[in-house]
This record gives C-alpha cells, structure tokens and sequence, in this order.
C-alpha cells in the first residue's frame, strides 16, 4: 500500500503515535530510570526524571541481598526446560496432524486447545497434593513438567500452522528419494521450518518465564523463579522503589529483549493461527 | 530393467472406490503416458506405483518382483512432482545429491554423478544456487537432475510441465523425449494435456473416472479411438460427434468426424452451414461452421489459407474412409 | 499422502502429546471432582466422608459468592471494554504512514512482555502509591488529595494494570487484521465517495469483527484467571476478589479443599462455555 500522503499528514500521524507509544511504555521506562537513582532521589517531591546521580548501588544490593542470580537460573531452567521438552513432545505431533491428517486431526487440535482454557484455580490442590505425592514441590523438575503441559497446546498449534504452510510433495519428494521417517523429519521438515520452530520456541519461553500462578503456589524456596523473587518485594520492601526497580528491571530486561524479537509470531501464536 | 505390472489394483478413500479393478503392464524402456480429464485418477494411479499412497487391493510387480508391500525409496522409482518440490533450504548440487546421500554411495561416485547429470542438463553453472534463485525451466531440469541420479528403474512424471509457460514447455517436452531416448529407461508420464500424450508417448493409457478407456499407441488412439470418449479426448481440434438421423446414415447410434477430414467448398457438398468464426493461422484455418443440423458447431481444418468470413454459407463433405461410428453405448463399430 | 505405514507412524507420533495432556486434563480433573463431593479438611481431620452436593450449595449461598461473582464480571468486562477499544483506535493509528513505525510498536508492545508480578508490583508502589506514587504527586501538582488508589479505588485500579498488560494483545492482532484488509477496497470506497467515518465503519469495523471476537474470547479466558495481580497487589482485599482469588482462598488459605473444589468446579463450566464459543472460529478456521 504505497498511498501518497501529506508531510504534514505523516508528522501529525508520527508525533500522535510516538506520543502514545511512550505513555504506554512509560511505566516500564520509570522503573528502568528509577533503579539508578539512589532511595532518596527514588521519592523525591518533585518526581525527578532524568536529573539525578545515575548509581548502580541499588543493583549491587539486590543481588547481594536476594540471591538474585539463583532465580534468574531457576526462571531461564524453567522456561528453557519446558520449552526443549515440549518441543520433543510436540514436534512428532505436530508433523502427523499437519502431514498425515485424519478425520479426527481437528478433534484432537480443538481439544487441546480446551485443556489450555482449564482454570487453572479449578485443579490445584490435585495437582498441590499429587507433588507432595511425587516429591516435587518446590523443585524445578516439577515446574517444567507443569510448564510444558500448560503450554504445550500452544506449541502444537504454532507448529501445526507452521508445518501445514510446507508442501507435502517436498516431504513426498524425500520419501521417494530414500529418506526414512527421522531423515525426513532431521534433514528436509526441520530446516525448512527453522523460522517457525524459532518463533514457537521464543514465545513458550516468554510464557513459561511470566507465568506467576504454578511458579507462586508451586515454589518455596529451592525452585523459586524471578516471578517469585519479584513478589517477595510485595512488601514492605516495596517501599524501597530503587530496589524495586532494580529488582524488576533484572526481571523483566532478558524477556523484553526476546519479546521484540518475536512480536511478528506472537500473533499466530496467541490466537491459535486464528489470526495471521 | 524397468518392467511394471498392475494386477487388479483399486484404489478406496474412505467408501469412494476412485480405481476400480485395473489390469495395466509398462513394458520395460516403455514411455507410457496417463492422460484423461481432471478428476480421472490418473494421478492417484501415479502415486500407486510411487508407493505414496497404499493400494486397497491388488498387487504392484516391478520386474516381476512383488513391491505392493514396499515402501516408496525401495521401489527403485524417481519421480518429478508438479511444483517440482525442490528442497528449498539446499543449493542445486545437494538437491541433486540428496537421493545418493540417503544410498548411502560414497563421496566420490556422488560427485560423478552430480557432474554427469549437471552437463546432460545444462545445470553446470547453477550447482550452488537455491532453487528459489532459479527460473522455472532451470527448477525443472533440478528436479529431472535429481531423479536421473538414482539410474532408476523407472521414472514417474506428475504433470511436470503444467507449471511452465507455453513457449518453455514446448522446449522441456522436446527434453524430456530426448532425455528418454537416450536413456531408454521406462517413463510413466501424467498429463491432462492430449498434445503432450501424443507428442511424448509410445503407449498412451486413457483414464476417465479410474476407468481404463483405452490403451495403445498414439496413432491408434488417433485412428481407431475404442470409443465416443476417447475419440473426443484425442485429437485437437476435437472430433465432431453427432447423433440423429444424420449419423444413422452412416450406420451407427452416433458418428465422429475429424476436423481435418472434411473438405470444403463453396458450391456444393454434403451439408450446408455458415461459417461462425474462421481462425487463420497460417499453416491452418480452422472455420468453426453453424447451422449444419448436425451438432451446434462442425469445426472444419483446412490446411492452407481459405478465404471465409463471418456469415458466409459454406458446403462441407465428410471423407467417407475417415469417418467413425459409435454403437448406443458408445463403443466403436468395426 | 496415506500410506498404512505413515499413518501407523502418526498414531505413534501422536501419542506422546495426547497421552501427556489426557493424563493432565483428566487426573486434576477427577480429583477436583471428586474432592467437591467430600468434606476435605486437610488441616482439621483430612478428609471427613461424603457431603453430598453441600460443597456446590454452600459456595453458591456464602456471602462472598455474589460479590465475587461480581467483581469477576466488572474486571472482565471493563478490561474488555478499555483493551478492544483503545486497541481498535490505537490499531488504526499505527497503521498509517508515520517515522518510525517500528520503534512506536515495540513501545506499545513492551507490556505484554513485563511479568504479572512486576507490572503489579510497579503500578502498586511507584504509581499508586499514596504517599510517594507517581499519581499522588501529579495529583498533588494540581493541588488535589492523593488518592489512595488501592484501597479506595480498588477495582479501577486493577482494571487500570490489567488493561495496561493486555492492551498490546489487543492492539498487535487488530493491526495485524487491520494490515491483512485489501487497500483496494478502501481506495474503492474512497471512489465511491465514503467520507472517513463510513469507511471506518462499513469497511473497517466489519473486517475487523473476526479479530475482535477472537480477542475478546482469549482474553476473557485468560481475564478470568488472573491471580498475580491480585495476589500482589491487594491480596483479595477492598472488594477485588474474583472468582478464581475466592476459590484460591477457599483451597489454600482456609484449607477448605471440599468447598474450594466445588468451586473450582464452576469455575471449569463457565470457562469452557467461553471456550465453546473460541472453538467454533479457530475450528472454521481450520477447514480452509
């Protein structure tokens, strides 16, 4: 769409939009200013916005005092676990329902779909109690197994639409060239959705790692994730905004980061590849 | 070697039985081509003998040996698909290669054949480039390129031309002929395209709905079609079939006619009619005649120029010794 | 392609995934059901026998039930109402030519990324604050009383940092549909002589309403779980105690797993009649 507008027309547009963009962002922008300013200056009246004596204290004591390095290796094992794990589970799945469907294929894919909109309030305490059962509670173990499965709905169906967008004759073409089964899988399907497993594993990562139900209820001490870490700042340690700050700048930057990354899969892999 | 039988294969999806019992042999070297309307099976049957689909019942023999069983790779057979289905994420020369690395053939000898297949094919220049940097006649050729490596038993062609424009795929056809009389292997050729089937084949196979409706050589089909279907499918322009009193004439339920065997004339003939629409080409005139009170339009080719246009009355004679006659089934009298 | 051997390969193939999701669907599932029939009282006696459908009546006529009830449906719907039409008007906006598109799209995105319990916490202490919250200083500025926003405001509030999360969802898939709309059929109506607002409506909107259902349906889904932010923020407290918050207190705060079941139970039926309606447009979906 290659319509001609109007400078003026485009710098109205530009400013208006720029000037919302930071209003949402602002939020996240203040938290990240307020975690180098020191406590005082953190509550000063006037708000200070840029003007103040930039320190990095308030990261040094975070890590010192919370052990912030555990969580952040609690939340990347959870979050990369799950994802590794639901991708070996999903991948072989994903590959039959796209390339060998059957009457029942969409069956199957709606019902999983229906087990991600399970409340998850609605089976706690059995899955509370069978973890006591099974020694997992508050281990990590335990997390990425609960992980995978609530996410790995999601992970079928983003791999399913991708997979679908691949010609079949290409995967025929393999067969009849020799390849077995895995062969085609390793050699010929997996490269050619790279992109697609890419973005799958992107956004199951940035699920896992946010998710603050299971990771609340699920952890103590041992397998507490950076969701946990943050709440324990609840209070009244809250009242400490450059801490805060810093402790939620640690939380959220790794994530921020891959979720630009991923913003163009993130539709398709939200709405089910309702929407492209 | 590439000798295939079909002995009472069909085909069901589901309750749909879309190849009923069908008894068919490819004679080894043969170029066999399965041509028939969209929707014929003519594909399907295809990727039977491919092993991508299960037969429901029957039996495949390739050189005799049972192979109903057997999965595609261990069939010995190429095939080049319609969208060519180049693997897209390897350059040219690993496209080529990759039905070799799964032989598990060494190295060396690989690279024999992949230079051996590139010069045949002109591709010696494009060996590391991805297919998507390719035009379509080059895809093409990668993808012949990677079914003459394996030196298979047989080569299978789903309508491999379809995808071209109509000047390149003149040229491939030529190639693909060529390609087959130099390596006398046995060819199975899908097409819709009657042109294609009788320019290529030494046998042609003509399916409608799964059926059988004839088998022979191009010539034969031209000349003795079996019945009123292949007689209209075969030949271009399309024989004029007609029924009625007109055809009783000439004794049978229906009768057909060739374009190419009526002659014309402005003063007198056997049926009268105006002429619609006259296409010259050059070489040709086709005059597409109504009002004949034989079917709503006699197509008539004349070799060389004629003068008609738009209106004119025009007499049209049948050549007696060219003319076929259908029973009320549709089959061929004598 | 079907071939006996690839589709026996499928079923095996399958099998992993829909083993592991029927054992995850099904076992907290029985359970859940079967603990809403009994009186479970694990730090009073454990289990204490059958009871019947007590658990389901006694959720439903205790005095936090309603209230409940109706926070759930004010967050929801107000959340809803905030994300599908700043999300509509912001879709449009960054749909038009503009510098630095990308960058004002990160931006606007960004939230979705910040965890629950640091948007939570973030919103809680350096904006609602009343003593040292970014809002009691603006407030101040304008020589008003700092508002206590938590306590006195507290259902606004957690709508205002719900929306805040959920806008950039609603946003990215409505510019993604609103991107996907032929621009001839614009420039077509803009022949035919449809000024700005019909355009928007006639053309526009109704694009637009696949999308906006299938915003409306996730979302609604995922709004009537939300825990963290409650959690967090005012812990169920001043009346933001959703359905899911009640339940969750019923199970764990008060050890009462009978009557927390049972109403896990309702909560299971009334999100899959929302799941219902989200299953029928991604399964149309998938048929073509």
């Amino acid at each position: 769409m290659a319509r001609a507008v109007t400078p003026r027309r485009k710098l109205i547009n530009t400013g208006l939009a720029w000037a919302v963009g930071l209003l949402i962002f602002f939020p996240i922008l203040w938290t990240i200013l307020t975690s180098f300013k020191t406590e005082a200056q953190a509550i000063a009246s006037p708000p200070i916005f840029l003007g103040f004596d930039w320190t990095l204290e308030n990261y040094s004591v975070v890590m010192e005092r919370s052990n912030y390095a555990r969580f952040l290796w609690n939340s990347i094992l959870i979050a990369g676990g799950s994802t590794i794990l639901g991708l070996i589970v999903a991948v072989p799945a994903a590959w039959s329902m796209a390339f060998v469907p059957s009457r029942r294929t969409k069956d199957i894919l709606l019902w999983m779909l229906s087990t991600k909109m399970l409340p998850a309030v609605g089976v706690l305490y059995p899955i509370y109690l069978l973890f006591i059962q099974l020694g997992l509670l508050d281990s990590r173990a335990g997390l990425v197994i609960v992980m995978m499965l609530i996410n790995l709905p999601i992970i079928v169906w983003m791999l399913y639409t991708y997979f679908r967008e691949i010609p079949v004759e290409i995967l025929e073409a393999a067969r009849m060239d020799g390849a077995t089964l895995k062969e085609e899988v390793l050699y010929i399907l997996t490269p050619m959705a790279i992109p697609g497993i890419a973005s799958t594993m992107l956004l199951n990562f940035i699920l896992a790692w946010n998710e603050a139900f299971w990771t609340l209820n699920l952890t103590a001490v041992n397998a507490a994730p950076l969701t946990a870490f943050i709440a324990s700042y609840s209070s009244p340690e809250g009242l400490f905004f450059a801490k805060l700050s810093a402790a939620s700048t640690m939380a959220i930057a790794p994530i921020l980061i891959l979720g630009w990354f991923s913003q163009k899969q993130l539709v398709r892999g939200l709405t089910f590849g309702a929407v492209k | 070697m590439g000798q295939i039988q079909l002995k009472q294969v069909t085909k069901s999806f589901g309750d749909v039985q879309v190849i009923p019992p069908l008894d068919l042999t490819i004679e080894d070297g043969e170029f066999t081509v399965f041509v028939g309307p969209s929707g014929c099976g003519k594909s399907t049957l295809l990727r039977l003998i491919a092993g991508l689909e299960d037969i429901t019942t029957g039996h495949i023999e390739i050189d005799g040996k049972d192979a109903t069983d057997l999965v595609p790779a261990k069939r010995g057979l190429a095939m080049v698909f319609q969208s060519y289905a180049l693997y897209p994420h390897m350059s040219v020369r690993k496209n080529i290669a990759f039905p070799l690395k799964m032989a598990g053939m060494d190295q060396a000898e690989i690279e024999k054949r992949i230079s051996g297949a590139a010069s045949v094919l002109n591709l010696t220049d494009y060996l590391d480039r991805r297919p998507g940097q390719l035009s379509g006649g080059q895809r093409q050729r990668v993808a012949i390129g990677r079914a003459i490596v394996r030196e298979p038993a047989a080569f299978l062609f789903d309508e491999p031309l379809s995808n071209l424009d109509a000047a390149l795929r003149v040229g491939m056809r030529l190639e693909i002929s060529e390609l087959h009389e130099r390596l006398k292997t046995t060819m199975i050729y899908v097409t819709h395209d009657q042109v294609e089937a009788m320019t290529m084949a030494d046998k042609i196979v003509v399916l409608r709905a799964g059926h059988i409706e004839q088998v022979g050589s191009p010539l034969e089909l031209y000349h003795r079609p079996r019945n009123e279907f292949v007689a209209g499918f075969i030949g271009s322009p399309k024989m004029n079939i007609f029924g009625g009193a007109e055809a009783k004439k000439y004794g049978g339920e229906k009768a057909g006619i060739r374009p190419e065997h009526i002659d014309v004339s402005k003063t007198e003939g056997t049926w009268k009619g105006v002429v619609g629409v006259a296409e010259h080409l050059g070489s040709d005139t086709f005059i597409h005649v109504h009002d004949t009170g034989l079917a709503d339009m006699v197509t008539v080719r004349i070799t060389g120029d004629i003068q008609a246009k738009h209106g004119d009355t025009i007499y049209l004679t049948p050549q007696l010794d060219q003319m076929h006659k259908f029973d009320a089934q549709g089959l061929r009298i004598a | 392609m079907a071939t006996k051997a690839s589709r026996s390969a499928a079923r095996l193939m399958m099998a992993p995934a829909v083993i592991l999701l029927l054992g995850w669907m099904l076992v907290p599932l029985i359970m859940t059901l079967w603990f809403s029939f009994r009186t479970y009282l694990p730090l009073r006696g454990g289990d204490l026998g059958w009871a019947g459908f007590d658990n389901y009546v006694r959720f439903v006529s205790s005095s936090a039930f309603w209230p409940a009830v109706q926070t759930t449906l004010v967050i929801v719907l107000g959340v809803l109402i905030i994300t599908v039409c700043l999300g509509i008007v912001l879709a449009i906006l960054l749909d038009q030519p503009m510098w630095g598109q990308g960058v004002v799209r990160i931006l606007v995105i960004a939230p979705f990324f910040v965890m629950p319990t640091v948007s939570a916490l973030v919103w809680k202490n350096m904006f609602m604050d009343p003593v040292n919250g970014l809002f009691s200083h603006l407030w101040r500025f304008f020589g008003a009383d700092p508002v206590s926003w938590l306590s006195d405001a507290a259902t606004p509030s957690i709508i205002m940092i719900v929306s805040w999360q959920w806008l950039p969802f609603a946003t990215l898939i409505l510019l993604t549909a609103i991107q996907s709309l032929d621009s001839e059929q614009l420039e077509a109506a803009e022949m035919d002589g449809a000024p700005h607002l019909k355009r928007f409506w006639f053309i526009i909107l109704p694009h637009l309403s696949r999308a906006i259902t299938i915003v409306i349906l996730i979302q609604t889904i995922f709004l009537l779980a939300i825990f963290a932010e409650i959690f967090v923020t005012t812990g169920g407290a001043f009346g933001t105690r959703t359905l899911s918050y009640l339940i969750f207190q019923r199970v764990l705060e008060s050890q009462n797993v009978g009557l927390g079941s049972a109403g896990g139970v309702y909560a299971i039926i009334l999100a899959n009649i929302v799941a219902i309606f989200l299953m029928r447009i991604v399964g149309k979906n998938l048929d073509n």
